[in-house]
């Protein structure tokens, strides 16, 4: 008999993703492009997070047409963006056959407090997350897939490396942990115990986890990598570069290679100008999209 | 005899296989470097994107090491992505996909679908005494087969194992369940 859906399925497509690049396009063309520099997977959005940032007002799930034509466009798996606990556009993305859905913080919430309960769906999410409490909750949602939030949309990598070093270092801390105080530290992160117990015996979170807010350079990439990220999500960071073509094609050689200096020096020689960042101490806490969904 | 075998690390399932080879009691390397598959009897392609993996592979000639390898003996088992990798042919990629055409098949890739269609199912795999666990994630199908290969296991929509000497090729995930069979049918190739 043949069983649909299944959470070893939805985490193992993630696992298929690992040591990879996914990229954010807006059209077929950019997805195409995407895909010829070797990315394993796109998300497809109407606006990249910079342009989101910049135009303000509310931000949603895309326009079904845009995301049906990124997936004729390409062979690869193609996921989209639904605003946090709405689980309508959620099912809409079903429908259309999405291959991943990302639960995003960098859309406006449509739910302050609840985020969507995931394990009603056949299509597997991916949800962002700051520190090991906020993974193991989605985790306990049904996120089959997580990533660091960073601060989308700013070509500044320090959020990212951030959230990374605090779910790698809460991790090393549950591992080292007695038994005897898990109840205890399960209590102070938000974390179910069970998940907690379960990263205590893999010494690694249940599913995949990926780097994503910030990264523009190979060399952010490799930095993700090198701090313990299964693979890289890179939203503006290439189509708001000079030149999306090269630069693509080089976080995708850095992101496999991201122990070999001399690989990385080689493929990040004469990119063109990487998309401008953003300081984050210039963005207003309004402005800072990864406060949302926690 | 003791048997080395190794995992392609471009992308993808890469530690998941090395786990289930080294329960075999094996030793098992990541293989980064083309330098790397003379000591190695077998190697393993592992899921991921077929696209991404064979990119890789043109970039750093890892390709033409492989083949070469094979030539001598080397043993060489494709799991989803891999068995794209290994086709001679791929539906609809004329051209647009580096392959390494090693066994004489033809292959369609996502051919039960999308993510949402990806399942589980009990499998009956010629040369297994029990049904294993089938873990399919946007699995590719053998469509076609030439004299020299000999299929394992077909479900109804088409071939979903199969074998040509040292060359074994699977659509679906063995390194995602506990069951080690077909690790260890790979494992026996690289024996002989």
């Amino acid at each position: 008999m043949e069983e649909q859906g299944t959470f070893r399925v939805k985490k193992g497509l993630a696992q298929m993703l690992k040591g990879g690049v996914i990229m954010d396009v807006t059209t077929p063309e950019q997805a195409r492009i995407a895909e010829e520099a070797g990315a394993v997977a796109v998300m497809a959005l109407e606006r990249v997070p910079a342009d989101i940032r910049a135009a303000g007002g509310v931000a949603r799930m895309a326009d079904p047409e845009v995301i049906l034509r990124i997936m004729d466009a390409v062979t690869i798996p193609v996921m989209a963006k639904v605003r946090i606990g709405h689980f309508v556009e959620a099912q809409i993305l079903e429908e259309l056959g999405v291959d991943y859905i990302d639960e995003s913080e960098v859309l406006t919430p449509a739910d302050e407090h609840y985020h969507i309960n995931k394990h009603q769906f056949k299509v597997p999410f991916v949800c962002g997350a700051r520190n090991l409490g906020e993974a193991l909750r989605r985790i306990a949602e049904g996120a089959a897939m997580i990533r660091t939030k960073g601060e989308p949309g700013t070509g500044n990598v320090v959020e990212a490396v951030r959230h990374m070093r605090c779910v790698m270092e809460q991790i090393r801390q549950v591992v080292n942990a007695p038994e005897d105080e898990l109840v205890v530290l399960a209590k102070e992160m938000g974390a179910p115990l069970e998940l907690l117990r379960e990263v205590k015996k893999e010494g690694r979170l249940p599913v995949v986890n990926f780097a994503a807010g910030g990264i523009a350079t190979p060399a952010d990439a490799a930095l993700m990598m090198q701090l313990g990220a299964d693979g890289i999500f890179v939203g503006s960071g290439i189509f708001k570069s000079e030149d999306p073509q090269a630069r693509a094609a080089a976080i995708v050689k850095a992101t496999r290679e991201y122990n070999n200096p001399a690989v990385l020096a080689n493929v990040s020689r004469g990119l063109g100008a990487a998309m401008p960042g953003l300081e984050i101490g210039t963005l207003s806490e309004l402005d800072r999209m990864q406060e949302r969904g926690v | 005899m003791a048997v080395k075998a190794g995992v392609l690390d471009f992308q993808g399932a890469v530690t998941e296989h090395l786990a289930a080879l080294k329960r075999c009691g094996v030793e098992a390397v990541p293989v980064r470097e083309a330098g790397q598959l003379a000591e190695l009897d077998g190697l393993i392609i592992p899921g991921g994107e077929s696209t991404t993996i064979g990119k890789l592979m043109a970039f750093s000639g890892m390709d033409e090491a492989i083949i070469k390898r094979c030539r001598e003996g080397m043993a060489l088992w494709g799991t989803c992505a891999g068995m794209v990798l290994m086709a001679k042919e791929v539906e609809g990629a004329a051209g647009k996909q580096p392959l390494l055409r090693l066994m004489d098949v033809t292959v369609r890739r996502n051919a039960f679908g999308r993510q949402r269609e990806s399942f589980e199912t009990k499998l009956d795999v010629k040369g297994i005494d029990h049904p294993i666990e089938g873990v399919f994630i946007r699995a590719p199908l053998i469509v076609q087969t030439g004299p020299t290969v000999e299929v394992l296991c077909a479900l109804e929509k088409g071939i979903v194992a199969a074998q040509s000497g040292r060359l074994l090729a699977t659509s679906f995930h063995p390194e995602l369940t506990d069951d080690l069979s077909m690790h260890r049918y790979f494992l026996h190739l690289c024996q002989n």
